[in-house]
């Protein structure tokens, strides 16, 4: 419900940037953004889930075949025409049933894994206000965010271009809250600067432990700097029922591309590439025989 | 709702039972969140399974469905005994005190109360009205011991619901009951309040009316009932279904809840003295008001033609003795006795028990309009017909606006009106209600008038005063409802307070001498002379309560909390500084505080708060209700186990059965697990099916079923399955699930199975309609279809 009012939150500015050097760090600075997602208030309506397909004009996949998520899950998971969904796990805890329903998408990591593992430059980027977002004009398809990413979020279009939660950067940058926060009708969604957001969380959490969830935590993971989703947990000691990984970090490969490996890859990449330019002036573009068709 | 939904933020306690307000109420929920949140309430959810609404409580306790009574009988009990009711708060503002005639009894070892008529499956109600004095005033105890007082006689009647009956009835271990229930007696201190919230969790059964009733009788022992964060409160299905219900949507109604005439009140003088109740103690006694309501009704309809002389035209209505509810009329379309049926806004064949015995009925009709935004399973209803080449209806499909494309009011949970506006254009050739009644109005007028035809007086002389006859305004039809004076009305000084022509301020100036006319006398004030008050979006609340007293306009007289003349004691003090809300002013002898009093702001404190009843006290011994003056627990018409409290009558027995070779009952043996209907918050009913966006939200008919049983079946996530009863069968894919336990009833294992109903032959996404399995078994008050808890099997059709 929250409306942006911090100066300098629309922080459109780049941070960092896909296989690149670190921009020029004289930008404006601007706060980083996040959404609280308060476990504890979520009636799991998946409002915010229908309200994302429309704003981002997504037309989700029916699931009417898939065995697996019969139920209250509208399907398998996260996929390029749905950014986020509703995940629904039922666990027997000590003190009873717990129901873990859980908002999922791209965590807009403060580290992000999928940036680092990007070796296209400009592909993805940071901007200075935290948003990791995708960039599909200088996309090469390689795939690599996906192993970079610790919450296995983005996903492939037919073109093989990586769909997921932009942050409703739109929307954001003119001054209005993302899309699932503004439909979210138990406030159980909480919108501002990271500062607000922990603050807020933290005393969310003090009223949790006053009704006995002592193991209530805040997620907010060191290991990828910390994220631009923060969630509550109720049992916070156990955040793999809601899906989310207890230890979150970006795969020792990725470093490894970093490092020595990079400059192999850069060599094999644009190896590649010149041997797809060479393809396309020699003998034109491959045909494809039947074009696939394209999700959504 | 007697409260509203802003008013649930602050309650000490929500209790959840009969409803599932995070699952079909998500943004009215938003206020249980807030009351937690700031003021630490707890969240108690008493259901079937283990929902939505479950899944954020502080506690849930499962109960087999249809056990529900037992366990309300029992906190009734644990509340006496343990004398946690506010003693001062039911001495005086209930009926506890008053002496019930000698001549109203029950028998536990039966089941019945007295005056039981097997034959006609009827009460005769006379027997348990109260011992009035000389002047027909309630003889009363004000010390509470008499024997025949309705305290003792409670007591005695619920000192049977144990907590290790209830444990028995309900599967609900005693100490959970236990834990439940002192949280729930602690409310009835006077710096608490519970509230209490239900849907159709409560009213689907053969029961639901006495289960509401034993609510409310907890409430008033808590002294919940009229204070901030107390109350029962209904939480309706549809955005407008509230606006539907007090226009009388039911057939026992005329708007505003007056009744239709009867065949013994062939004046309009029988009918107003026979529905004009007189007091019997200190009471405001509201309805003694109703002849002034009625008259203005039949002016508001009949203009000119109602005329003193004639009794304002009283006898263009028609005389019937017969509530036909939806049962009634199903029940006549199947047995051949109707000729045909105009459906608006309704999915009679998909929201209806019984898909079999209605789609054999409407293929006895020899038309049927539908009026829907989509090709709805009753405009098709063929496909559902045993041998589709037979059917001989003719249908006529009539495309609708939907709600975004008309403009009108909305009717809330908390009775608050509120106008919407249109945000778009109909598409194609669908129209919106307005448009279809002129339209249908002009023909048909014309026709009796070329025509002549049997009685065509009623609709020849039917008010029509609107600028386009043939395309009225939603406002039009507001200022009708509103009220209007067709005279100057003057008070009793003289001085005129209402000028002929214009609409009058609220029902209190309406008259039944032909003065005034008033479409809906609930809802005059609405519109003044001054505006449109539902239009009003005015956001403060001084109070801080919710009380929002400028946002939409609150039936009745913009009352947000009803009975709130309750929220101070007898003396006119507030119960709490808490819980302050409307207080007696001393000085100025008048009722003040942060909302409309419920009560003439002059009529000193001993006047009783509950001002509709000739008692002015809430009842805890309810002598109206056809089933019984005390809500007592019958198992549901398909029950699993015997009604261990009287095994003789196992069901409610005024219930009306229907006999046809349709209606089709079954038994344990053959049917041995308990099957419950519902809804999920993705979908609307049978409407957004036929949306993709929705769709994909929740795809694919499931059934709920528990582990356990799954495990016995041999049936695994995803397969599909068929759950039959003695009616029919749906098939599904399986969920089998942890949030179903199996319950041990009075030492059997019970399962039950869950089916919700969103599916269809229609739409983006099809399915089995769920109600091709449920029984034709309707709650006697309300005729409701029991929807929760029936008989079934569950097997695997395909893995």
């Amino acid at each position: 419900m929250a409306t942006v009012t911090t100066e300098g939150t629309v922080g459109l500015g780049l941070r960092r940037v896909s296989a690149s050097k670190a921009p020029d760090q004289n930008i404006k600075k601007s706060d980083q953004l996040a959404i609280l997602v308060d476990i504890s208030s979520c009636i799991g309506c998946k409002a915010c889930e229908a309200a994302c397909a429309q704003w981002h004009d997504l037309k989700p996949p029916l699931h009417t075949e898939e065995k697996l998520f019969t139920g209250y899950q509208s399907g398998p998971g996260l996929a390029p025409n749905l950014f986020m969904y509703m995940r629904f796990q039922e666990v027997e805890m000590d003190k009873g049933l717990v129901w873990a329903i859980t908002k999922y998408q791209c965590m807009h990591c403060a580290d992000p894994g999928c940036l680092k593992a990007c070796p296209s430059p400009g592909a993805i980027i940071q901007y200075t206000n935290g948003i990791v977002d995708f960039d599909h004009s200088k996309c090469i398809g390689c795939k690599f965010c996906l192993s970079g990413c610790p919450f296995d979020v983005p996903r492939y279009d037919a073109n093989n271009k990586p769909w997921k939660c932009n942050f409703c950067v739109d929307r954001v940058s003119n001054g209005l809250e993302p899309m699932c926060v503004k439909t979210c009708p138990t406030n159980a969604l909480h919108f501002g600067t990271k500062e607000e957001m922990l603050i807020r969380a933290n005393k969310l959490l003090e009223g949790l432990k006053k009704r006995g969830f002592d193991k209530a935590a805040v997620y907010d993971p060191p290991g990828v700097g910390g994220t631009g989703y923060i969630y509550l947990l109720p049992h916070g000691d156990k955040p793999e029922i809601y899906g989310l990984p207890k230890e979150a970090s970006i795969s020792p490969l990725v470093s490894l591309w970093k490092g020595p490996v990079k400059l192999i890859g850069s060599i094999v990449l644009w190896g590649t590439l010149l041997g797809a330019f060479l393809q396309l002036i020699l003998f034109g573009p491959i045909k494809v025989g039947k074009k696939e068709k394209k999700e959504g | 709702m007697t409260n509203g939904w802003n008013d649930i933020k602050n309650a000490d306690l929500v209790l959840v039972m009969g409803g599932n307000p995070a699952e079909n109420h998500p943004c009215g929920f938003k206020w249980a969140i807030k009351a937690r949140q700031e003021r630490g309430a707890k969240i108690i959810c008493v259901d079937p399974r283990f929902n939505r609404t479950a899944a954020v409580s502080d506690i849930f306790l499962q109960i087999r469905p249809g056990s529900d009574l037992a366990f309300m009988g029992g906190l009734i009990n644990y509340v006496i005994q343990n004398k946690k009711y506010n003693e001062e708060y039911i001495k005086h503002f209930t009926n506890a005190p008053y002496i019930v005639k000698d001549t109203y009894s029950f028998d536990p070892a039966t089941g019945l109360f007295s005056g039981y008529d097997p034959e006609k499956r009827k009460y005769d109600q006379s027997l348990w009205g109260y011992e009035l004095d000389e002047k027909g005033m309630a003889k009363k105890d004000m010390t509470l011991t008499h024997p025949r007082c309705v305290f003792q006689l409670m007591k005695e009647f619920y000192s049977r619901y144990t907590p290790e009956v209830v444990e028995k009835l309900t599967g609900i271990p005693k100490e959970k009951f236990l834990e439940v229930a002192k949280l729930i007696a602690e409310t009835g201190a006077p710096d608490k309040s519970m509230t209490h919230l239900y849907a159709l969790g409560w009213t689907h059964h053969s029961f639901g009316v006495q289960l509401i009733g034993s609510m409310a009788i907890l409430q008033l022992l808590l002294g919940n009932i009229g204070v901030p964060g107390g109350g029962v409160n209904a939480l309706r299905g549809h955005s407008n279904v509230q606006g539907m219900t007090d226009l009388a949507g039911e057939g026992r109604f005329l708007p505003g809840y007056l009744k239709p005439p009867k065949a013994s009140e062939q004046t309009l003088k029988d009918h107003i003295d026979a529905n004009t109740p007189k007091a019997v103690d200190l009471s405001m006694n509201y309805w003694s008001n109703y002849g002034k309501f009625y008259v203005s009704l039949l002016k508001a309809w009949f203009g000119n033609a109602a005329t003193p002389e004639n009794e304002f035209a009283y006898h263009y209505l028609p005389k019937i003795d017969k509530v036909i509810a939806m049962d009634e009329i199903l029940d006549r379309m199947y047995r051949g006795k109707m000729e045909g049926m105009v459906s608006i806004g309704m999915n009679i064949l998909a929201s209806n028990p019984n898909v079999k015995k209605i789609s054999e009925g409407l293929a006895k009709l020899k038309w049927l309009v539908v009026m829907d935004p989509f090709e709805t399973e009753m405009a098709n209803f063929w496909k559902y017909v045993q041998d589709p080449s037979k059917v001989q209806t003719e249908v006529f499909l009539l495309p609708s606006a939907i709600f975004a494309e008309k403009e009108g009011s909305y009717t809330n949970s908390g009775r608050v009106i509120k106008w919407k506006y249109k945000a778009a254009e109909p598409p194609g050739d669908a129209k919106d209600e307005f448009w279809v009644a002129g339209q249908l109005w002009n023909r048909i007028k014309s026709l009796y008038q070329k025509e002549g035809g049997k009685f065509p007086d009623p609709i020849l002389n039917l008010t029509w005063n609107f600028k386009n006859p043939y395309y009225p305004t939603a406002e039009e039809v507001l200022h009708e409802m509103n009220g209007y004076a067709l005279a100057d009305i003057t008070d009793e000084k003289g001085n005129v307070v209402v000028k002929k022509g214009e609409r009058v301020p609220g029902f209190a100036v309406l008259k039944d001498d032909g003065t005034t006319a008033c479409g809906m006398w609930l809802y005059s004030g609405v519109f003044p002379q001054s505006g449109n008050r539902a239009k009003s979006t005015d956001l403060s609340d001084p109070s801080g309560l919710g009380v929002y007293a400028g946002y939409g306009y609150s039936w009745p007289a913009n009352r947000r909390i009803l009975y709130n003349r309750a929220s101070a004691d007898p003396s006119g003090k507030p119960w709490s500084p808490k819980k302050k809300y409307i207080w007696w002013n001393e000085a100025e002898g008048k009722w003040v505080g942060h909302d409309v009093p419920d009560i003439k702001p002059d009529l000193t404190p001993d006047y009783g708060p509950f001002i509709m009843l000739p008692e002015g006290r809430g009842r805890l011994f309810a002598a109206q209700l056809v089933d019984g003056p005390f809500p007592e627990h019958y198992e549901p018409f398909e029950s699993p186990v015997e009604n261990i409290l009287h095994p003789k009558t196992p069901h409610n027995p005024v219930v009306k059965v229907y006999k046809s070779d349709l209606d089709l009952l079954g038994t344990p043996d053959k049917f041995p697990y308990v099957a419950t209907t519902y809804r999920v918050v993705e979908h609307f009913h049978y409407w957004t099916k036929h949306i993709y966006g929705t769709s994909a939200l929740v795809p694919k008919m499931f059934i709920e079923l528990p582990e356990e049983l799954a495990k016995e079946l041999g049936i695994k996530a995803g397969d599909i399955v068929r759950v039959s009863t003695a009616r029919g069968s749906a098939e599904g894919y399986a969920l089998p699930t942890k949030r179903i336990k199996p319950l041990v009833i009075n030492g059997k294992k019970v399962y039950t199975v869950g089916i919700p109903i969103h599916w269809g032959n229609e739409g983006v996404v099809k399915g089995a309609l769920a109600n091709m399995i449920t029984p034709f078994v309707w709650d006697p008050n309300s005729q409701t279809p029991e929807f929760k808890g029936f008989l079934c099997k569950v097997e695997k059709v395909k893995a």
